[in-house]
């Protein structure tokens, strides 16, 4: 009858009861578990609730209970008042975490972290992943990992939170089996010491007025010390432009030392970490900041140890009042090393970088103007306060003006971080600092400034390393990481190896980085490349790309294809 | 709201785009600005209206001086900026993007003639991909509303800000990193076992059709779309049919005032009802010796026991005659009406014409009186007007916005999304509701208050606002009456004397009068929570009080909305389908308007007030009701006490029964009348908001149903009514003209200026009024102009638990079913999704009773028993049970309590007392409901 079809409404339809499907014996979802519930009630004790501790709230339950489960998920979601899926999408950004659904198999209790980056990869990072599964046994897992801080002593690993070098089968079996899990204190300058030896004595000059701010700023500016995390921007300049935005102004200090062959800022900071903050409260006072977050890489358990004990010695005995200071951990992302990104993960947030303008100078951290600083930017602060803008500049080679902390790794004798002036050609880092190349080995070709710089020939190693140098030859010097290659190496895996990390480390938010960096490794891995779309594809990548990964990963394919096209 | 629309004065600047001078407003993006210029700029994570994201980069243009391209979704032009869209390095980058994006795509287009990666793809010339394709996710077909095909999916999060920052229901994200990244539901879970609500909003996001309607109904193409607002509730939102071969193929989120292209479940899946097996198609009429009893259960695939077909003369002059011969024997009093709620203004109109011009009495009525009667009665009395002073997208500018007694995000999920909204902007939301419902998570502060104890939680409010003196008293001189009748009784009502009985922390208390007595802007936003008890009226007395004594009304973001429940529940009261009005609220025992509409209609009127809902089954019981007429509603079901509704239904010696299907209600009928479902009819209804707002027809009827205004009109002839309304869908313009002009509310609204812009607000008294959003801003419609204080004291519930019943039952809705569950039950994708009748517990009360959950309970009353499905959700306080009243197989009002506000004349539906214990035998499913269509699914 309707619509035309001829439908006898007297046909009685019966519904057989298999057809019947049964009501929701809970609401729609998940239903928070009780005991879970019970159990995350009684860890975040005490524990701020608000959305930006949500990875810090993270780390609580994944350092208490070896993982984050489903139900505890669901519990933490609901005591924070926010959703699963943010807390889900969070929860897998960040590789530290190891979300275990219901069902799934929680990972074993001790984790293998083995770096595979390329000073690692070089140094044999590859035979410890194949051979330590079934040394170890099941009660380990052993994880292929990114770049963990450790170049010098390749390859290094992180068992459990105890991360080390120059790793052997032998050397982790053993940490393995005495659960030499938890990071070795680092003795360092303790905060006694430092105020022995007259710290913080230029910081309390200031806040008492014994030096002006503008005379600090224009210090700065004359110094000449640009932002070491890579990006370098005149440090002084940046003071200026957020001491100009409106108040409250924050401080944001990216300790997220992830690219591939840098190492310093730890070496800094495990060895004097009150420089380091003293250079923050003197910029916190020169900018007029009250509140500043630290974030600190996962990767560095022992910097946060010292970082934690030492801010907190600071706090118990502060010889002037503190501005607000604040630790946030990383979660195992290199993307975080990224300004804007690091923002969103002090958030709380996925480390996804924002879109600019605008700028974090004008809106960056909880929507605020925020200064953010590399922490080695900060650590030469209190020495060029103190002995002048002169000082730092009168430093430099080749033309170039000031200091550099190379961390150099790769062929040579002596890798470790160097300081050395700026401008020194790679030829003279290596002979003068790095006690020549490794015995067997010749200089075939360098990276000048980690993943992202480019590569380049032993035939070019005469050009001074510094800011703007490299920029002609396709390269820079980023955050001065040096990873030597010899005779032994090819470029080609070199760049692989690199790539392989992008698309790893890719936040995922853009077509041409997560798309293009997937693409680029799979052309890579062919003998032959197709270069024309590989260059197709670069080009793309640095041109519309949002950041500086997707906008450099084309870098070592570029460098390649241009100084070694011989091997591809 | 449309980002880029211009607000006033906007500024100008000027830019070079593609070499050409062009202007951009300030705020707007390179790619808004463009498109207003012709130049259309490829994009495909940007989504006009919504956040723009920059995230694809296909729609990177080239900005001289810069080092890199830019978004131009999320640039905005600068003063002489030279932009270009079109120079090889921007054209690089965009199709290298689609390029990238298409070698993942999968080999089958789904969303085909309309997706976008293609079109796109298509416009730039790239014609194929020269990259290897990723591995592919494997589909997810666990929704019976939507399938999900992630192979197709371009990571462009347009339906996680559909989901998180339009709807705010917070089930979508983008989880995992890099190559990996993915669209989850929850935690990576299937999105049929997801929290997901099914509003659709992120199948209308979808720019691949990654996310699309299940039973892939994209790749139906329409014949035509039809303009046109939802049939459910009251929000009011405008949506498209598309319409193939005389059956909706899908529906889409119009643009309309109320919505913004938002739409729920019901709005977007619920549409096949029209089109179910079911549906009446031949006028019926009571076989002779068809007995009429109240115990029954309605089987609407075997109804010839009970009817014989008939042709539409027989039926109409048999519906009429028994009409006709109980008014002409026992006079027009022993017959009643009860029009509805759910049809258009005009039908209304011309029902409550027929009830009190044909009949000649005032018994006509329908289901505003278990909705929002004490609301109004309340309103009335305080304001002078029973809409809203404000509408629901005011919150916007609201600093505290208090929701008391509502669900909003199941009853009103539209509305629901601005308050999220709102909430998320920063504003306070204070939840107040004894069950704790998915709101609250949104909520600054919660109070789960204990049932029944709203004038305590209230009064105690009041009682902080004066002892802390945050009173607006130039407001209260001015513009109130009644202040000191209200200070006086709030003596004894400190938050420390009501804690107990309320359940709320006295501090707690003080802390949400504070904030609402002093923010900026403070709205009250409130439900059936408030409406459905013996001190309804009260209730919304107190929340009056405390707009008042604040002075939080009259301007915008503050002021009172009582969100109202049906599609046109306000165009039907506004109509006058209430027994002691006349339309627009004119009395039926004021002379003036006696003479007004004797005059208008031509007849002598009635001269006193009719019976309401409650009543008139309570006189049909009695036998005092001896005839009526029912279209469209469902009093069988609805009514509270259902036996006794169904005893005085029976009772009746003449039923004519108006409806699409055969109904509980219809099957006791003399003669059954097969009517138009809302897409098959034109005509105007009126929103929560007080927006008239136009319904167009979409579709033909079935076999020989035919429009309710056609019904109606051709009874009225029957009845000696001298009416002529020509033209189109049954003159329904001229029936709006007619009622326009004895409505001054609406005055201004003509019925060209409807079908012209879809949507008006009233109070608009002529042509170029545009209309008042906000009321009450300079005085109120009151005889003095002033709002009037009426204290309230507490008054307990009709019928508390004790011993034997110890439990509270409250009853409701959810969000897949509306109301009597005639129309939601036969959708197949609501019944689906709530296929059976559940009781909502919290878990340690089933745990007492022994039960666990999904096991069957019987839930008891004095006046009926129940079993049905137990749930169990610890949103529900303890010692309560919840239970819709959607279904016929556990019909919820076969155990409530129908005592009566003395006001409202309104049903205490959200409180009596029962027992529950485990255990008891379902009722069978008659041949409707229980998610058939679909099939059981693999995993629960």
């Amino acid at each position: 009858m309707y619509l035309g079809k001829t439908y006898d409404m007297n046909d009685r339809v019966t519904i057989p009861i298999s057809k019947i499907r049964k009501a929701r014996p809970t609401p729609k979802g998940r239903v928070v578990d009780p005991v879970a519930r019970s159990e995350i009630a009684l860890l975040l004790a005490g524990a701020p609730l608000e959305r930006e501790y949500l990875i810090e709230n993270l780390h609580r339950i994944q350092d208490r209970f070896g993982h984050l489960s489903a139900a505890h998920l669901a519990a933490l979601a609901e005591a924070m008042k926010i959703s699963m899926s943010e807390v889900y999408e969070v929860a897998t950004f960040y590789h530290h975490f190891d979300v275990v659904k219901e069902g799934e198999d929680a990972p074993a209790k001790i984790t293998v972290r083995v770096c595979e980056t390329l000073s690692c990869a070089m140094a044999g990072a590859n035979d410890l992943l194949e051979r330590l599964p079934a040394i170890l046994g099941p009660g380990v897992r052993v994880i292929a990992a990114p770049c963990i801080g450790r170049c010098a002593e390749a390859p290094a690993v992180c068992v459990g939170q105890n991360a080390f070098g120059a790793a052997t089968v032998e050397k982790i079996a053993a940490a393995v089996k005495s659960d030499a899990i938890r990071a070795p204190t680092t003795a360092c300058i303790d905060y006694a010491k430092y105020r022995e030896s007259g710290g913080y004595t230029t910081w309390l000059d200031c806040v008492n007025g014994k030096r002006d701010v503008e005379s600090v700023l224009k210090t700065m500016e004359d110094a000449g010390l640009r932002g070491l995390g890579g990006a370098g921007f005149p440090a002084g300049r940046k003071w200026r432009i957020v001491r100009a935005e409106a108040a409250p102004r924050l401080m944001a200090i990216n300790i997220d030392e992830g690219e591939p062959g840098t190492f310093k800022d730890r070496a800094f900071l495990e060895r004097d970490p009150h420089r380091f903050l003293e250079g923050m409260l003197i910029a916190a006072w020169a900018v007029g900041i009250d509140a500043i977050w630290i974030y600190l890489r996962d990767e560095y358990h022992g910097c946060r140890e010292v970082l934690e004990r030492e801010i907190a010695a600071l706090k118990a005995a502060a010889p002037a009042k503190l501005p607000a200071i604040h630790i946030r951990r990383g979660a195992g992302a290199y993307i975080c090393g990224e300004e804007s990104a690091m923002i969103e993960s002090i958030e709380g947030k996925r480390g996804m970088p924002r879109l600019r303008p605008p700028y974090v100078a004008q809106v960056g951290l909880f929507g605020r103007p925020t200064l953010e600083h590399n922490m080695e930017t900060l650590f030469w602060v209190r020495q060029i306060v103190e002995q002048g803008a002169e000082w730092f500049a009168s430093h430099g080679r080749n033309g170039r003006k000031g200091l550099r902390s190379f961390s150099v790794s790769g062929r040579v004798k002596k890798p470790g971080v160097h300081i050395a002036p700026a401008g020194i050609t790679v030829t003279e880092l290596i002979a003068e600092f790095c006690g020549g190349m490794a015995d067997g080995h010749d200089f075939y070709a360098y990276l000048p400034g980690g993943a992202s710089g480019g590569i380049l020939p032993a035939s070019m190693g005469d050009i001074p390393l510094d800011f703007d140098t490299l920029q002609p030859h396709g390269c820079f010097i980023g955050s001065a990481a040096v990873i030597i290659l010899s005779n032994h190496d090819k470029a080609r895996d070199a760049a692989s190896n690199l790539m392989r990390f992008f698309e790893h480390e890719s936040c995922g938010q853009c077509t041409p980085c997560r798309v293009g960096t997937a693409k680029a490794a799979h052309l890579m891995e062919s003998a032959k490349w197709d270069t024309a779309l590989l260059e197709e594809l670069s080009q793309a990548m640095a041109d519309a790309s949002i950041c500086g990964l997707g906008q450099a990963a084309p870098n070592p394919i570029r460098s390649v294809a241009k100084h070694f096209a011989h091997e591809v | 709201m449309k980002m880029n629309d211009p607000v006033g004065e906007v500024e100008v600047i000027e830019y070079k785009l593609n070499g050409e001078t062009v202007s951009a407003f300030a705020g707007e993006t390179i790619i808004q600005s463009a498109r207003r210029h012709g130049v259309e700029i490829p994009h495909l994570c940007y989504k006009e209206g919504y956040r723009p994201d920059g995230n694809c980069r296909a729609c990177m243009v080239e900005i001289k001086g810069e080092r890199v391209l830019a978004p131009s979704c999320c640039r905005q032009p600068a003063k002489d900026m030279d932009v270009s869209s079109e120079s090889p390095r921007a054209l690089h980058s965009q199709k290298m993007v689609l390029e990238l994006l298409a070698a993942d795509a999968p080999g089958v287009d789904l969303k085909p003639g309309t997706n976008e990666l293609a079109q796109w793809a298509g416009r730039l010339g790239v014609t194929h991909s020269r990259f290897a394709p990723r591995s592919q996710p494997a589909p997810d077909p666990s929704h019976p509303a939507m399938s999900v095909n992630l192979d197709a999916c371009i990571q462009c999060t347009r339906c996680v800000r559909a989901c998180r920052e339009e709807q705010n229901n917070d089930v979508i994200g983008y989880a995992f990193r890099g190559g990996e990244s993915k669209i989850v539901f929850d935690f990576d879970d299937p999105m049929g076992e997801s929290t997901c609500v099914a509003c659709g909003e992120c199948v209308q996001a979808c720019p691949t059709g990654a996310l699309a309607p299940a039973k892939n109904a994209y790749a139906i193409v329409a014949d035509r779309t039809v303009d046109s607002v939802c049939p459910y509730c009251g929000v009011g939102c405008q949506l498209t049919y598309h319409v193939k071969d005389n059956t909706i193929a899908r529906v889409e989120g119009r643009d309309g005032p109320s919505n913004h292209e938002r739409l729920c479940v019901k709005g977007r899946f619920g549409f096949d009802y029209v089109s179910h097996p079911q549906r009446l198609t031949q006028p019926l009429i009571r076989k002779p010796g068809a007995k009429k009893h109240a115990e029954f259960t309605v089987d609407p695939d075997n109804w010839r026991e009970v009817f014989r077909e008939a042709t539409w003369e027989e039926a109409l002059d048999f519906a009429a005659a028994g009409l006709a011969k109980v008014r002409d024997s026992t006079g027009p009093d022993s017959l009643a009406g009860f029009g509805s709620a759910k049809g258009s203004n005009e039908e209304a109109y011309l029902f409550q014409k027929l009830v009190r011009t044909g009949f000649g009495t005032n018994n006509v009525d329908h289901c505003t009186r278990l909705c929002h009667a004490s609301s109004v009665a309340a309103l009335l009395e305080g304001v002078g007007s029973g809409a809203v002073s404000n509408q629901v997208s005011d919150v916007q500018y609201a600093e505290v916005i208090f929701l008391i007694g509502a669900n909003p995000t199941n009853n009103h999920p539209v509305a629901a999304t601005w308050l999220k909204n709102a909430a998320r902007r920063g504003a306070k939301l204070i939840v107040a509701d004894p069950r704790r419902t998915d709101i609250a998570r949104h909520a600054w502060r919660n109070l789960q208050f204990k049932a029944d104890m709203d004038v305590a939680l209230l009064n105690a409010m009041i009682y902080t606002i004066l002892e802390e003196n945050l009173v607006d008293p130039d407001f209260i001189r001015q513009r109130t009456t009644g202040f000191e009748a209200l200070k006086a009784n709030s003596k004894g009502f400190s938050p420390e004397v009501m804690a107990p009985l309320c359940g709320i922390p006295a501090e707690t208390i003080r802390e949400v009068a504070r904030a609402y007595a002093t923010s900026k802007a403070s709205i009250i936003l409130w439900g059936m929570g408030i409406s459905q008890h013996v001190h309804g009226t009260d209730n919304a007395r107190c929340l009056i009080a405390l707009t008042l004594m604040t002075g939080q009304i009259g301007k915008p973001g503050s002021g009172l909305h009582p969100l109202r429940g049906q599609n046109n529940v306000q165009g039907a009261s506004d109509a006058g389908l209430i027994p002691m009005m006349y339309p627009d609220y004119q009395r039926v025992d004021d002379p003036e308007a006696i003479a007004r509409f004797e005059k208008y209609w031509g007849m002598p009127l009635d001269h006193k007030p009719g019976l309401t809902v409650v009543e008139i089954m309570d006189a049909a019981c009695a036998g005092k009701i001896r005839g009526m007429y029912v279209m469209g509603e469902n009093p069988a079901m609805s009514d509270p006490n259902a036996h006794h509704a169904r005893e005085g239904l029976a009772k009746l010696e003449h039923l004519v029964v108006q409806d699409i299907f055969l109904t509980e209600t219809a099957y006791l009928a003399d003669v059954v009348l097969p009517a138009s479902a809302w897409p098959e009819k034109t005509g105007t209804v009126t929103n929560t908001d007080r927006m008239v707002q136009m319904g167009r027809r979409a579709l033909d009827m079935p076999g020989d149903a035919r429009q309710d205004l056609w019904i109606i009109q051709e009874l009225g002839k029957r009845l000696g009514c001298d009416w002529k309304y020509a033209g189109p869908e049954s003159g329904v313009a001229q029936v709006y003209e007619e009622m326009r002009h004895a409505m001054n509310s609406i005055g201004g609204i003509s019925w060209e200026r409807v079908e012209a812009n879809s949507s008006v607000t009233y109070p608009c008294r002529s042509e170029d009024d545009p209309g008042s959003p906000v009321v009450f801003t300079e005085d109120f419609p009151t005889k003095d102009g002033r709002a009037r204080f009426v204290p309230a004291d507490i008054i307990p519930a009709d019928e508390r638990p004790d011993g034997e019943y110890p439990f509270v039952l409250i009853t409701g809705r959810q969000l897949e079913h509306w109301h009597t569950g005639s129309m939601t039950r036969r959708a197949s994708v609501l019944d689906a999704l709530e296929p059976q009748a559940v009781a909502s517990m919290h878990p340690l009360d089933l745990e007492a009773i022994g039960a666990r959950p999904g096991e069957v309970i019987t839930v008891a009353s004095r006046r009926g028993e129940i079993a049905l499905t137990a749930r169990a959700d610890a949103g529900t306080p303890r010692d309560t049970v919840f239970i819709p009243f959607a279904f016929y197989e556990a019909a919820a009002n076969q155990l409530t309590n129908a005592a009566l506000d003395p006001f409202g004349k309104i049903a205490e539906l959200k409180y009596c007392a029962v027992k529950v214990s485990k255990g008891g035998a379902l009722e069978a499913l008659a041949s409707y409901g229980g998610g058939q269509s679909f099939g059981v699914p693999v995993t629960h």
